[in-house]
């Protein structure tokens, strides 16, 4: 008993000299990198999409770290998982910014998990690269957006309807939550300010995962059939959008008919469905798999050996991605440090290629320029691009068709240096604009 | 001499001329993979205008997707998917130029506006084709795409149409063109014949000529037209009325169908065992992940896989449902809410197991036999797939109800639930009755899953849009009674689908939820509620 007591203590002892050892050696190590946190859900509801994201940000660190690094200092990554719970985004971040002080953070998927983590972020002064299309009306000194806001996916996307396929009756169908709402009421303004009746716009929400959808496409049908063309504008999220095309498929609503525009559906949903019903129906984004450019090409190439996986798709969050970590590492070579302020500095129209063959540049509201490409769903799990704008459009951070947000700016250079300046009063409210 | 030349001059008028024509058509093809899409449509337009046999066929293939440009040659060919290729062929002489893989051919784009295009012009030349089918497509097709320059080809269809039901089509496909017309015998025809119909094209052709201005005025001159439109309106909207009831009636049956088939495993575990089983959802995930590992294993047996999918899940599930009960719910027993964390532990654990695979959301495909509808009349149909998981439904239900009322099996299983210790004396092994009776619930949500990787996506988080809905049907019918989850998913199902359309899906949701509590606090059994000394315990 005694002896057995002496021998545990002893390895105890050991133990901990041991990691005693090999903390200071991390440590050590840990003066000599640069920390990269990655803060995207790798279990719960979101792990699908994000887990993605996640990969994409460490594909990324290795190849700099192959390239030798930034600044003569190699890249490490920290990763957390918020487990797709928001308030844990908040934790998760705290955590990053404090315990492991990193440098930067790629993260958040959804809306709700981005204004979780905002308070904390901004309060350390953290910088945070955000690579979701979101319904914008927010810009953060901390934050940088590279997916599109609403001037950048659902504007555009109405246009080309309006103007290649003619049509005058809209549905616009969503789930029931913030990114819906704000978007659809966006395109209801920016509808009637085409001369749209309200008779002819048709808005519903449906809950979370909603798999029932008999009753709303036998509506959609009847509400298409007016005998003026008619399109659905889709921002059904995740889960739901499965049964909703499936049902589509079944009722016989072909894209000839009632073309479906989709904002949430990439090749990583379409990878759920049997497409060879769906053909013809659309999506809006800034990047698609299928966009003829080496340096997509590339990309895609580095993904599939990355994940070793050859089936494996690429998508518009992805080439998001790519982009800010692209621009962040420029921008710290130039600003020849990794302090939050100066690279921020340095951020400001600073630019890198995107996949599709022109430029991306960062805007002084923190949101990016990039074309906006509509892609229609082929039999084999792709888009193929059928229109895209002429050059960039400059990301609005706050939308020009609600009344409240028409007057607000967001400019994080001198003078103004405000995510929400109001040019009517001059003033610069809080972060969030009521 | 005169003869001569003037035969040699005819000769060479009858070349040139087919010439040409030979010319025309190659030029044109090649103009289908022009730079822009009103180039092709132009071209579209062209070739139909065309006599040539060889049209049709390219027209079908760029709808379908299968013209395509050789990379190299940059000939253009009629593609048909063989194994990783395509065997082409030739558009110009329809001659055989062996299988080329996809990297080799590039597919000939087409947007929306050119497929509507394509669609009706195929249409027009399809009418006369031999299948009946195709020709029952094409009128539909015409019907929704009213084409002015068909009206000849429809016209002459028309006469050699033998089939009633695609006579009748065409009748209104020839109105819809004719009640665009200057000529006032032609329309007044053509009201008269779209009075009749019932499809929504029509309905909306009626409604625009019997349009009134705010002061209630018909906007069209001719004010006779109008009123017999509008008497016709008035007739229709009553027969579309009922249609109306009748497909919102099919539609609640087929929510109530969905929710019993969740529901019955449940209806056994719960129900009759009284174990609040969690990762009751993640059997049914299990049993349409199933069905994903058979159309994957078996890729020839597509159509059957269905089928096949079936056992393999009741045996997936169940096996993972025994395995459960013998190493974490026998130890639980008489423990509810023990049971409640534990088994809400393995639900977690499952959907986890199952994103470490990176399975994500798969495809699952359906056979050709359960896509598509049942079109009845024009303003009526019923998807194939919908109908289909109806009849399975029944059919599961009616099959429970035999094992547990008939069987000996289903005898030792109420036996040991009803009172285990008088069945222990009795000579029953009450633990395997109870891994079995677990296996049996397990293995039923899994068939469900099965049935619903048709409607629903397939992803690790399947199962809890289904555990709450399970429960509610199960407690709402009276637990431990197979008939009263039987009428409480029915009566759910419709009582929602006639909600939905005027309280909206959430608000539905919610009224129906309201319901269940305040009945629930009426009677706490239930619709059919148990009686008995065992219920007491």
């Amino acid at each position: 008993m005694n002896e057995s007591l002496k021998s545990l203590l002893k390895k105890t002892s050991l133990a901990l000299t041991i990691s005693a050892f090999s903390l200071s050696a991390a440590m050590a190590q840990a003066a000599d990198t640069i920390k990269v946190g990655v803060l995207h859900s790798l279990s719960g509801t979101m792990a699908i999409s994000e887990t993605t994201l996640k990969d994409t940000v460490l594909m990324m660190i290795d190849e700099q770290n192959a390239k030798g690094g930034l600044l003569g200092k190699k890249l490490e990554a920290v990763v957390v998982d918020p487990a797709s719970n928001w308030p844990l985004f908040a934790e998760k971040a705290k955590q990053l910014l404090e315990k492991d002080k990193v440098d930067v953070i790629f993260g958040c998927w959804t809306s709700v998990s981005r204004k979780s983590a905002l308070p904390v972020i901004e309060e350390k002064n953290g910088l945070l690269f955000y690579p979701v299309q979101y319904e914008g009306e927010e810009s953060s000194k901390n934050v940088f957006y590279t997916g599109a806001a609403p001037n950048q996916q659902a504007i555009p996307a109405v246009d080309y309807l309006m103007k290649n396929e003619k049509v005058m009756r809209w549905v616009l169908e969503g789930t029931d939550y913030v990114y819906p709402r704000t978007t659809n009421k966006i395109l209801e303004a920016y509808l009637k300010s085409k001369g749209v009746k309200a008779e002819d716009i048709s808005i519903n929400y449906t809950p979370f995962g909603h798999s029932d959808w008999q009753t709303r496409v036998a509506e959609i049908k009847k509400f298409g059939s007016a005998g003026k063309k008619t399109a659905v504008v889709s921002t059904i999220n995740g889960d739901a959008n499965v049964p909703f095309y499936k049902e589509l498929a079944n009722a016989g609503v072909k894209a000839e008919d009632i073309p479906v525009v989709a904002f949430s559906v990439g090749e990583e949903e379409l990878a759920g469905f049997d497409t060879k019903p769906l053909v013809g129906h659309l999506a809006a984004w800034n990047y698609f798999m299928s966009a003829k450019d080496p340096a997509n090409s590339a990309f895609i190439a580095q993904w599939k050996k990355y994940i070793k996986n050859e089936k494996r798709t690429t998508n518009d969050p992805m080439e998001a991605t790519y982009i800010g970590f692209k621009m962040w590492a420029k921008a710290v070579t130039q600003a020849g440090t990794t302090k939050v302020d100066d690279v921020r500095d340095a951020m400001n129209g600073i630019s890198v290629p995107n996949l599709t063959g022109g430029i991306a540049v960062m805007n002084t509201n923190h949101h990016l320029t990039k074309p906006v490409l509509i892609g229609e769903i082929q039999e084999n799990g792709q888009f193929e691009i059928v229109w895209q704008t002429p050059g960039g459009v400059i990301g609005d951070a706050w939308t020009d068709f609600l009344p409240d947000s028409a007057n607000v700016v967001a400019d994080w250079t001198a003078p103004i240096k405000c995510g929400n300046f109001n040019i009517k009063t001059g003033k610069c409210s809080g972060q969030n604009y009521k | 001499m005169n003869i001569s030349l003037r035969l040699l001059s005819v000769l060479l008028c009858v070349c040139v001329a087919t010439l040409c024509r030979a010319d025309e058509f190659a030029d044109l093809v090649v103009k289908l993979n022009g730079d822009s899409f009103s180039e092709k449509t132009e071209a579209v337009g062209g070739l139909h205008r065309l006599d040539d046999k060889r049209v049709l066929p390219v027209l079908k293939a760029m709808q379908d997707g299968n013209l395509f440009v050789v990379a190299e040659a940059g000939q253009i060919v009629i593609g048909k998917e063989s194994g990783e290729g395509y065997e082409v062929q030739s558009v110009l002489d329809n001659s055989p130029l062996g299988v080329r893989t996809k990297s080799q051919l590039e597919k000939i784009k087409i947007n929306n506006g050119l497929r509507r295009e394509l669609r009706s012009l195929v249409a027009g030349l399809e009418l006369s084709a031999k299948d009946p089918d195709i020709r029952r497509q094409s009128a539909i097709n015409l019907i929704k795409n009213p084409d002015e320059s068909l009206r000849e080809s429809v016209e002459s269809a028309l006469g050699g149409e033998k089939n009633q039901a695609i006579k009748s089509l065409l009748h209104v496909a020839l109105a819809s063109i004719d009640i665009n017309s200057t000529d006032t015998v032609k329309r007044k025809a053509a009201v008269a014949i779209l009075a009749d119909a019932v499809q929504p094209e029509a309905v909306a052709m009626l409604e625009k000529v019997a349009a009134k201005d705010p002061s209630g005025h018909y906007l069209e001159a001719d004010t006779e037209l109008a009123s017999t439109a509008e008497a016709a309106l008035i007739r229709i909207q009553t027969q579309l009325g009922i249609y109306k009831f009748i497909e919102n009636c099919f539609f609640g049956i087929s929510l109530g169908s969905v929710l019993l088939l969740a529901a019955i495993g449940l209806a056994i575990t719960f129900g009759v065992m009284g174990v609040i089983n969690m990762a009751h959802g993640e059997m049914i995930m299990l049993g349409a992940y199933t069905t994903f590992a058979i159309q994957q294993l078996f890729p020839q047996w597509l159509e059957m896989s269905i089928i096949i999918a079936i056992p393999a899940a009741f045996l997936v599930s169940g096996a993972v449902g025994v395995l459960i009960e013998r190493t974490i719910i026998r130890h639980l027993y008489g423990r509810p809410l023990e049971t409640l964390l534990a088994t809400f532990g393995v639900s977690l654990v499952l959907q986890q197991a199952v994103r470490s695979f990176r399975a994500n959301n798969v495809a699952v495909i359906t056979p050709e036999w359960m896509s598509g509808m049942w079109q009845i009349n024009g303003a009526l149909s019923f998807t194939f797939n919908r109908m289909y998981i109806i009849l399975f439904s029944l059919a599961v239900l009616a099959l429970l109800a035999f094992l547990l009322r008939k069987t000996y099996m289903g005898l030792q299983m109420r036996a040991v639930t009803q009172n285990r210790a008088m069945a222990n004396s009795m000579g029953i092994r009450s633990g395997w009755v109870d891994a079995l009776t677990f296996g049996l619930g397990s293995g039923i949500a899994g068939i469900a899953g099965v049935a619903l990787s048709q409607i629903t996506n397939v992803g690790p988080n399947m199962g809890q849009q289904y555990i709450i809905d399970s429960f509610m049907v199960v407690v709402f019918g009276g637990v431990g009674n197979l008939m009263g989850t039987f009428f409480a998913a029915l009566s759910l199902g419709v009582v929602n689908k006639f909600l939905e359309p005027f309280a909206g899906a959430v608000l539905g949701k919610i009224i129906v939820l309201v319901f269940i509590i305040l009945f629930i606090q009426w009677r706490p059994r239930g619709l059919f509620a148990l009686k008995g000394r065992f219920v007491e315990d």
